[in-house]
């Protein structure tokens, strides 16, 4: 973010930025100070929010936010962004924020060290996944690991098992309705994702998700899912033995989330703001952004080169590979189903009951308007 | 004595304003809440449609919900029994005119002067049962050092802990303030009644128990409905401490009210739990209320 500041500053130094990042876990308690301060009236003149259905069914349908059609017409966007991105921030014909990058949500790290000494390859199946997980086990090595302590991460890792099972078209159609939440193949990736918790470090609870990545850097676990934002942070720890790999059963599907920002209703500083926003959507500033921030420039035309081995193979892979969208983080379904998938995925962790989760599941949708 | 008209004119006139405000300010946005928790809002954008007691049937069917109201009964009794105790003991202790009174009673009541945000914070740290990269931290350190590592826990990561790690924090703030209240009520017990039961050759614990407790009663209901109340809507705690844990097992009402109104925009849904939390604080204050407006009839 302050690399995007700065770039902005360069080019107009008597605007002042304001950075008032709200921390925490995938920007939760980010989202409820944003709402109370855009439903009170008092909107932040831009801010973050997930491309998607976050954006469109929280902000633009609501009518809170400004169509941005007319800074894509002319700084060209609508050419220079991939089509799979410019159709989740437009909604009635208008574009409604800027994204800034691309995230992928279903990453499989591994630990090279571990793999290499045990004469390992990446388990493309799941049959593949637990044969090793168990090979593992039996040597000591912490097979999986995982951080549950915030709550999400569980439902971030199953939406790996969902499209491991059901493939991208079942996977995309349980967010519209093409596939029902009663599905036996829902009830496999139930059944696969209690399995897997076997292998799991039992201190998960304890722990974050990137407090779990611990364990592959001092070697004592083997496997980690998670976005890909796991690289700029194993970067940031000057952690290089990784590898990385898709997880079961999700060769050729990108599980993408997209952080873009966009232009409130009444903000009170609008030229600044658009300018502001020019700059994310450009070229040079998204290259900026992401080779910090360890994503993908939203852009099809950004500098490969300049890019780490893993960002330039994720470009290569967003171009070619069907794109699904994620739950977790926005994209695929509004905030209150995420939300209930969310919870409905953290309590399973905790009960292990297959039945219960998948009934809570169908309810879930059911909520939200799509029937089952 | 006879009031003259004048004197209840103006007497209604310096009360007028703060009635206003509280009729606007708690028993109209009660209502507001109450009538949001029948309508169809559950999404950003207002929709008043009435959908009678959807959103209270749909509650009770989410197991999230379910579990809720299960640590917060565990909460409630643990820690006001906690606190009862703990306070009891405190305040007698005190009371046998000890050196030094003055500064003990400072520091038992002083946690209660502290946010529950801050607690919360403090506390997340002491019973934080640390990580990998920083190996042991808080009160599990302090246990490695002094060869008791037996004793480390998870604490409130543990899913069997839970609330239950909480509740030590929430008696750490407020059994202090339930010391203050006995030891007021120990002082105004007359120095006669001991006396005369010394006279009459009770054990000091037969004072206790025969003659002190029984003239404490009215504090320990006091106590009760103070303390309760606050258990059954406690949040600042459990979000500054825990979250709402792993499989919830230190999640309350309080915690998924805000969590489902501004994370997940069910604006009715969310109305509904505080319409339940108010029920359930009700239930605890209202016979108090009305056994206390019985006896102020009465005198």
């Amino acid at each position: 973010m302050n690399a995007l500041i700065n770039q902005f500053n360069g080019m107009y130094p008597e605007v002042e930025v304001i950075n008032a990042t709200v921390a925490g876990g995938a920007g939760t308690n980010a989202k409820a100070v944003l709402k109370t301060r855009v439903l009170g009236g008092d909107p932040p003149d831009s801010f973050q929010v997930h491309a998607g259905h976050e954006l469109i069914d929280t902000w633009v349908k609501s009518n809170y936010m400004e169509p941005l059609t007319f800074i894509y017409k002319e700084e060209g966007w609508d050419k220079s962004m991939p089509k799979g991105i410019l159709d989740i921030v437009s909604y009635k014909n208008d574009y409604w924020s800027v994204p800034v990058n691309i995230h992928r949500a279903n990453v499989l790290w591994y630990s090279k060290p571990i793999f290499q000494k045990y004469g390992l390859k990446p388990p493309r199946t799941f049959d593949e996944f637990f044969k090793l997980s168990e090979d593992l086990k039996a040597e000591g090595i912490v097979p999986m690991v995982m951080g549950t302590k915030e709550g999400w991460e569980a439902g971030h890792v199953f939406e790996a098992f969902l499209i491991g099972t059901l493939g991208a078209e079942g996977y995309s159609g349980l967010w519209t309705g093409r596939t029902k939440w009663s599905d036996p193949k829902v009830t496999e990736a139930l059944e696969l994702f209690k399995k897997m918790l076997d292998y799991l470090n039992t201190d998960h609870s304890a722990l974050t998700w990137d407090e779990a990545g611990q364990y592959l850097i001092q070697g004592k676990g083997a496997m980690l899912i998670m976005g890909d934002w796991t690289n700029g942070w194993f970067m940031s720890k000057n952690y290089n033995d990784y590898g990385w790999a898709l997880p079961p059963g999700n060769d050729g599907i990108f599980d993408a989330l997209s952080d873009s920002f966009g232009l409130p209703k009444g903000s009170k500083n609008r030229d600044q703001v658009i300018a502001f926003l020019r700059v994310l959507g450009s070229r040079k500033g998204q290259e900026a952004f992401n080779k910090l921030k360890g994503s993908i420039p939203a852009r099809a035309d950004a500098d490969k080169s300049i890019f780490n081995p893993y960002l330039q193979s994720t470009m290569d892979d967003w171009n070619n590979h069907k794109i699904v969208p994620s739950v977790i983080h926005g994209a695929a379904a509004s905030e209150g189903w995420a939300t209930e998938y969310k919870d409905v995925l953290a309590l399973f962790v905790a009960r292990k009951d297959v039945a219960k989760a998948q009934v809570a599941l169908a309810a879930a949708a059911e909520d939200a308007g799509v029937s089952q | 004595m006879k009031v003259s008209n004048q004197d209840r004119l103006y007497s209604i006139l310096f009360v007028l304003p703060s009635i206003i405000g509280i009729l606007v300010f708690v028993y109209l946005f009660i209502g507001w809440t109450g009538y949001i928790s029948f309508t169809k809002w559950n999404n950003v954008l207002p929709d008043l449609q009435f959908v009678g007691f959807k959103n209270y049937i749909r509650l009770f069917q989410i197991e999230r919900f379910q579990i809720d109201l299960q640590n917060t009964l565990v909460f409630t009794v643990l820690f006001i029994l906690s606190c009862l105790v703990i306070g009891l003991g405190l305040a007698i202790t005190l009371d046998q005119k000890l050196r030094g009174e003055g500064i003990f009673r400072s520091i038992f009541l002083f946690p209660m002067a502290i946010a529950f945000i801050v607690t919360g914070m403090v506390w997340r740290w002491i019973l934080n049962p640390g990580s990998l990269e920083l190996g042991s931290v808080g009160i599990n350190q302090l246990f490695d050092k002094l060869g008791l590592s037996f004793l480390k826990s998870g604490w409130y990561t543990d899913p069997k802990i839970g609330i239950k790690a909480v509740v030590i924090a929430a008696v750490w703030q407020l059994s202090g303030y339930t010391m203050a209240m006995y030891l007021a009520g120990l002082r105004n017990i007359p120095i006669e009644l001991r006396e005369a039961a010394l006279v009459d050759g009770a054990t000091g614990f037969q004072i206790y128990r025969y003659v002190i407790l029984p003239l404490l009663r009215p504090i320990t209901v006091g106590a009760i409905i103070i303390l309760g109340h606050i258990s059954l809507k406690i949040f600042d705690l459990i979000m500054s401490m825990t979250g709402s844990g792993i499989g919830f097992s230190t999640d309350v009402p309080a915690y998924f009210m805000y969590d489902t109104t501004f994370r997940g925009n069910k604006f009715a849904q969310g109305s509904a739990i505080a319409v339940i939390i108010l029920i359930m604080v009700g239930v605890l204050i209202i016979p108090y209320l009305i056994s206390n407006a019985r006896r102020g009839d009465e005198a």
